[in-house]
């Protein structure tokens, strides 16, 4: 039985940038360890030297060429349309470091 | 004709309008008619087109014209994960709540370039996370067949409004049985097309490396002939497949099934499963062998090995996926994801972290190899596997609290052929408790022409494509 | 006197010039453009979007690569490098984590010391920040200390030539620079201009002191050689002092930033997030992995232009001074001239170049031999050497005079042995002039 700990759901819920109350850190704490326990079956197959999948379709080297598509610009105030915060043309967020040296 | 606007198929309907029986703006007024009397109980629509009848006025003057498209005049409804310009798409999440996208998805495009309106947009699982739409942050569809039990999902709101006729057919969108899944609950056909047939462009993404848009449709016929449509290479898709795009729903001409050979899964009879669901299963193997298929019973991995695979492919590729989601750019912060969301973006960020990539992420992939190489084994042999799509019929409402897990193992049936990237049709079976049972005839990648073949047979030839009573007025 | 030696190891990015961005098809030339006018819903991160990857920025990257004496990675792909900021629309970066598009190259400096390469690999660049104070009247918008986003480099193809620790000086890493800095712009991927950002530095510097290595520092935010120099060179005596101070010495792989001021010309800390980053790599579901076959890689190579150190190399096979070969191999027209003049001293011909004595636009031979014949001055400085060996054989040039020519050359002989650089044809010319 896995046992996922507070800590461990809290550690993650900062990588992933979400904010958890204490309720649904121990809510997922216990989850995991259930979730993470059907997982844990895989290792009941053997996958020693056997190639990764990531990818199903079979495809390779798939680009463009180096053009302009004109098609897909947006104009600024398109691209500022769907913003909360916005300032003489940028997105605006709450500064989150002290200036750098520039 | 004496059937109703809204019993007819789509190919009927196509018909309808090329003999002048009825305009497009009359199928427009009717659905939307339906949409407003029944919508307010099922909550299939999570948004209507407020502009759909005066482009069924534009179109029925194409239509006088003389004008040929695959689907001119033909209402639909889309998933709400597709991105539409100058309808909301939330994909049914409050974190897009009120977003109005700069784009079109070229699923969309491509429909409203054959002709298509686009009625609306349906109700799903927020962000496609669910087998219910039990996790829609605009509250759950209900299953027409019984409004007590749940749609499936993700796809439930398209589902339940071709069931409920509040609309001909209806784009869905499967990472593991999303299409295929709530059909089978809400009892009309789904079909899911091989990954990289249909592209991902402008599709609200899940999991990237399985995501596979698909009808919802009344008939097999019908699903073909909306993957005519939408199927084929994309410049803006480096995972879509530039193989040829048949005309596939000209082309379901079989009459019988002799020199198809077609493999009963066991270890997709699951041990929990109920005996009713064995019998309907079962019964199918008989109708397709007194179509002249040879069926024969095969072992493949036991399905339980797909979901710990999927869990950890799915989930990680959702935590990165919708990290983009942070409320800078559109939308709303990252506070207003839901549960399943968070669980989903929390357990793949885990998955995928240092000193557990190894143990989770490669060793999931890793099986799934022996997965897809199982399937090309079997394609070497069969045309086609079957199987039950779900292991019942459709839930109660509030079946998802507390099952982490619900999901998958509503799905387990097919997410092996998502996770090989397959093509498989999901048409009605039978009925356990007054509720509808979907049959899986899934096959290898592009055999799409293929499956639907033996799908529209069966279908053409068994009594199970009903609708419910409550919706036939 | 105790053994202290610095450990340098450069990550340079570089913006490559292309037409388009790396994933889509907005113009990659962003600089001074007006805020997020550039951009479509790909490099904006909008739902639903997917990245196709630009043909010419992966084959600028095999350039570069090859150039640079890499191996190209047959099979490749690219990865996303997860974490959260606000000019990283997507939430990950598109990179390449365990197969790079290039590895294992190296850089020979002056010295003839090769810089090991670890990897060359190719990447998205990302939107920019700008920090200001918007005063708080201002409506339907945040106000106070806000960073403003600009979204037209998000997705410009950048990149990334990461060396070994193998500089051991200032000096080095200067040199270092300037020859990565040379050689991508002789390929013409890139205009790598400094002043707009298109080549970023950042050097990791520790010291090794009697065996004892202070803890790895990475240096931010750098954008001319300059600066590179002066941070790396304050780095030293800081870390020097701190080492003396603490004994703290550094631990794994562990590193800590640090930005430079060039205006206090010091480096300090970055405020750093409390958690250990951790990047999430995983192969891009999105795109199709990359197969660069030997038959490409090759015809790659065939094409690619003549690099400064191998101009340099022919020059010197032709006789150049190593300095002078060193200061013309960047002037594609003055090289041209040298190797084009095989009937000239070419060794002589360079030192003329870099002496800035020829004008390259005009016919180079005519003022080749007015720089080389000896003037008037040196005629009057021959004379007496000529008369001096004319009275000193009496005999030899009475059997000139009396018709025995062949002589001559032993009398020009006389005179080189005292005037070592006179013309042999110079001192001929004279005698025979002195001796009608």
């Amino acid at each position: 039985m896995a046992n996922i700990t507070i800590d461990e759901v809290a550690k993650v819920g900062v990588l992933a940038n979400l904010p958890l109350s204490e309720d649904e850190k121990k809510l997922f704490a216990d989850q995991f360890s259930t979730t993470i326990d059907v997982i844990n079956q895989l290792n009941e197959i053997d996958t020693k030297g056997i190639a990764l999948t990531s990818q199903v379709n079979h495809l390779e080297n798939v680009t463009r060429p180096d053009v302009i598509d004109k098609d897909r610009i947006l104009s600024q105030e398109q691209a500022l349309s769907g913003a909360k915060n916005v300032h003489h043309g940028f997105f605006v967020v709450k500064q989150i470091l002290e200036k750098d040296s520039e | 004709m004496n059937k109703q606007i809204h019993e007819l198929s789509v190919v009927e309907l196509i018909r309808g309008l090329e003999d002048r029986h009825f305009s497009s703006v009359e199928i427009v007024k009717h659905y939307l008619d339906r949409i407003n009397r029944y919508n307010s109980e099922l909550n299939a629509f999570l948004y209507v087109n407020e502009d759909a009848i005066k482009q069924a006025e534009k179109i029925d003057k194409e239509i006088a014209n003389g004008n040929k498209k695959p689907l001119l005049g033909i209402p639909l409804a889309v998933k709400d994960n597709f991105l539409t310009v100058g309808l909301p798409t939330t994909a049914s999440s409050l974190v897009l709540k009120g977003y109005y996208p700069q784009f079109e998805s070229t699923v969309t495009k491509r429909l409203l370039s054959a002709g298509a309106i686009i009625l609306g947009k349906t109700n799903m699982d927020a962000w496609a996370h669910g087998s219910s739409t039990e996790t829609s942050q605009y509250g759950p569809t209900l299953n027409p067949w019984n409004l007590g039990h749940l749609p499936g999902g993700s796809s439930g709101g398209s589902a339940a409004a071709v069931a409920a006729q509040l609309v001909p057919v209806a784009i869905g969108s499967e990472t593991a049985g999303s299409v295929r899944q709530p059909a089978a609950w809400c009892g009309v056909t789904g079909f899911k097309p091989t990954y990289g047939r249909v592209s991902r462009y402008g599709v609200i993404a899940m999991a990237s490396s399985t995501d596979s848009p698909g009808p919802i449709a009344r008939n097999v016929e019908d699903a073909a002939l909306v993957i005519s449509a939408i199927a084929g290479a994309d410049p803006y898709d480096a995972t879509s497949s530039s193989k040829e795009v048949e005309k596939y729903h000209q082309l379901l001409k079989r009459k019988n099934l002799k020199g198809i050979k077609i493999a009963l899964v066991k270890e997709y009879l699951l041990p929990t499963m109920r005996t009713e669901v064995k019998t309907l299963i079962h019964n199918a193997v008989k109708h397709l062998e007194s179509l002249g298929a040879k069926v024969e019973e095969i072992s493949l991995l036991d399905p339980k090995y797909a979901i710990g695979v999927y869990t950890v492919v799915m989930r990680s590729e959702v935590s990165s996926n919708l990290a983009r989601f942070d409320g800078i750019r559109y939308g709303n912060g990252r506070e207003m994801f839901g549960d399943e969301a968070k669980r989903r973006i929390m357990l793949g960020t885990y998955t995928l972290s240092a000193g557990y990539y190894e143990a989770y992420y490669k060793k999931a992939v890793a099986v799934r190899t022996k997965i897809v190489s199982e399937f090309e084994n079997t394609f070497k042999e069969y045309d086609a596997y079957i199987g039950a799509v779900s292991p019942g019929p459709a839930l109660k409402l509030g079946a998802t609290k507390n099952e982490p897990m619900f999901g998958e193992m509503q799905d387990i049936l097919v997410e092996p052929s998502s996770l090989a990237g397959l093509t498989g049709a999901g048409v009605p079976c039978g009925f356990v408790d007054g509720l509808p049972i979907g049959l899986q005839i899934t096959g290898n990648q592009f055999e799409e022409t293929k499956i639907l073949d033996i799908a529209h047979l069966y279908q053409q030839t068994t009594e199970f494509n009903k609708f419910p009573e409550k919706y036939q007025k | 006197m105790s053994h202290i030696s610095p450990i340098i190891g450069i990550e340079v990015h570089v913006e490559l010039t292309t037409k388009s961005k790396m994933f889509c098809g907005c113009p990659a030339d962003h600089f001074g453009k007006s805020p997020n006018t550039q951009t479509c819903p790909v490099c904006l991160g909008l739902p639903g979007t997917l990245p196709v990857p630009n043909q010419q920025a992966i084959e600028d990257t095999i350039k570069i690569g090859l150039a640079l004496n890499c191996e190209v990675n047959e099979n490749t792909h690219f990865d996303r490098k997860q974490y959260f900021y606000p000019d990283l629309p997507k939430g990950y970066q598109i990179s390449q984590y365990d197969q790079p598009l290039c590895k294992d190259g190296f850089l020979t400096l002056d010295s003839g010391k090769k810089i090991r390469l670890l990897r060359v690999h190719l990447e998205e660049d990302t939107g920019k920040l700008t920090h200001r104070v918007i005063p708080s009247a201002v409506e339907g918008s945040l106000s106070g200390k806000v960073s403003l986003i600009d979204f037209n480099r998000s997705g410009v193809p950048l990149v990334e030539i990461v060396s070994q620790p193998d500089l051991a000086s200032t000096a080095e890493a200067k040199e270092y620079l300037k020859k990565i800095h040379a050689i991508v712009r002789e390929l013409g991927v890139t205009s790598a201009d400094m002043e707009k950002g298109q080549m970023r530095l950042e050097p990791t510097v520790n010291l090794d002191i009697n065996g004892h290595f202070t803890p790895l520092v990475e240096l931010k935010n750098i954008n001319s050689f300059n600066f590179a120099t002066q941070a790396i060179d304050y780095e030293i005596e800081r870390q020097l002092a701190e080492f003396e101070k603490t004994g703290l010495e550094k631990q794994g792989s562990n590193k800590s930033t640090r930005g430079y001021d060039s205006v206090k010309k010091t480096t300090f800390p970055q405020r750093q997030k409390e958690e250990a980053k951790d990047y999430r790599y995983f192969p891009e579901p999105d795109i199709p992995p990359l197969v660069i076959s030997p038959t490409v890689v090759e015809e790659i190579r065939k094409n690619l232009p003549q690099l400064p150190q191998a101009i340099i190399g022919e020059l010197i096979a032709l006789g150049v001074k190593p300095a002078d070969a060193q200061i013309v191999s960047g002037d594609q027209q003055a090289v041209k001239v040298i190797k084009t003049h095989r009937d000239l001293d070419q060794a002589k011909l360079a030192s003329l170049i870099v002496n800035k004595k020829i004008d390259l636009s005009a016919d180079i031979k005519p003022q080749f031999a007015r720089l080389t014949q000896i003037g008037e001055t040196d005629t009057a400085k021959l004379a007496p050497v000529i008369d001096r060996v004319l009275t000193e054989n009496p005999k030899i040039v009475a059997d000139y005079k009396k018709g025995k020519l062949t002589v001559l050359g032993f009398l020009i002989g006389q005179v080189r042995r005292t005037a070592k650089d006179a013309d042999a044809k110079t001192v001929s010319a004279l005698l025979v002039e002195k001796l009608k």
